[in-house]
């Protein structure tokens, strides 16, 4: 999938750019970073390349994660549909079973749980779905950025 | 947090210059000395506005595979459980959601075969076998910006 070179430059840009004139000296030659960092992002290996903020600290305090059940030839439709809302940031379609009926993923961002509770009502009346629950949050047990070619 | 940090966050939030001075690119663009978008920056961070400057990869592209976990733990036993499952360097998120299934993680790892034994490792080792294996069939959206008002 990738070569030696390619997974050094994951391995940097993973981290946190050093804040200084030229980020992208990882100790190979610079050209070939700079690259290898734009052919990845063509192909959109690089899902994104800027800042991960802590956006708690910007307002957006509340998150619910929204399960949805959808009819399985509708799913197209509907996810379509949650993915308009600016409120959800993720929008995923996972296998429903008989212990969990549920088949869409969304989850909203708001500055209350109130406010991520009205966005679900209006997604509701958008689909015509109204079989759905909002899960919150009461504790996060872990929170990190996946680490590529550790070595361990 | 002045107009000048929020239009920085606004502005690398995607699409941060890929090119040898990228701060100095940002600096021309906002109108203020390199030196300054630097310290700027340095201070977002230890202000912890911003959590990281660099790149966030597809993981499926690099061949990695991923699922969402959910898992219906006793709740005197979440501590203990969270503990053995967040030793996993592939789980990433773990949060307790007031639901039937209370334990929501996510886990990455290098192959299928791998995601699959960290799997049954973990219901062996905390005794938990009421869980659901929910991997993305499809992605409709993922947009993690959050668009500051300058």
């Amino acid at each position: 999938m990738t070569n030696k070179i390619e997974q050094q430059v994951i391995q940097a840009l993973q981290a946190n750019l050093p804040l200084v004139k030229q980020p992208f000296e990882i100790g190979i030659s610079e050209a070939e970073t700079l690259a290898i960092v734009q052919r990845f992002q063509e192909n959109q290996v690089i899902r994104r390349f800027g800042a991960v903020l802590y956006h708690q600290r910007l307002g957006f305090v509340a998150n619910g994660m929204g399960v949805w059940r959808a009819a399985e030839d509708e799913i197209e439709k509907m996810g379509a549909i949650m993915a308009r809302f600016p409120e959800v940031s993720h929008c995923y379609y996972r296998p429903a079973s008989p212990k969990w009926k549920y088949n869409l993923y969304t989850m909203i961002h708001g500055p209350s749980q109130e406010a991520c509770r009205q966005v679900a009502r209006r997604i509701s009346e958008k689909t015509g779905l109204s079989d759905y629950k909002l899960l919150f949050s009461s504790r996060e047990f872990k929170k990190i950025s996946m680490v590529y070619y550790s070595g361990s | 947090m002045d107009t000048i940090d929020r239009r920085l966050i606004n502005r690398i939030q995607r699409n941060f210059p890929v090119c040898s001075r990228p701060f100095k690119v940002l600096a021309e663009e906002l109108g203020i000395p390199e030196a300054e978008i630097i310290s700027r920056l340095e201070r977002l961070k230890s202000a912890k506005i911003i959590r990281r400057l660099g790149a966030v990869f597809d993981s499926q592209k690099l061949g990695f595979s991923s699922t969402l976990i959910a898992m219906r733990v006793p709740e005197e036993r979440l501590d203990k459980v969270a503990g053995i499952v967040n030793q996993y360097r592939g789980v990433t998120h773990n949060y307790q959601r007031p639901a039937k299934y209370n334990m929501w993680f996510t886990v990455t790892a290098e192959s299928p075969a791998r995601l699959d034994e960290i799997i049954g490792e973990i219901k062996t080792k905390t005794g938990i076998t009421d869980l659901l294996n929910l991997p993305a069939l499809r992605l409709f959206k993922i947009n993690v910006d959050f668009q500051l008002e300058e």
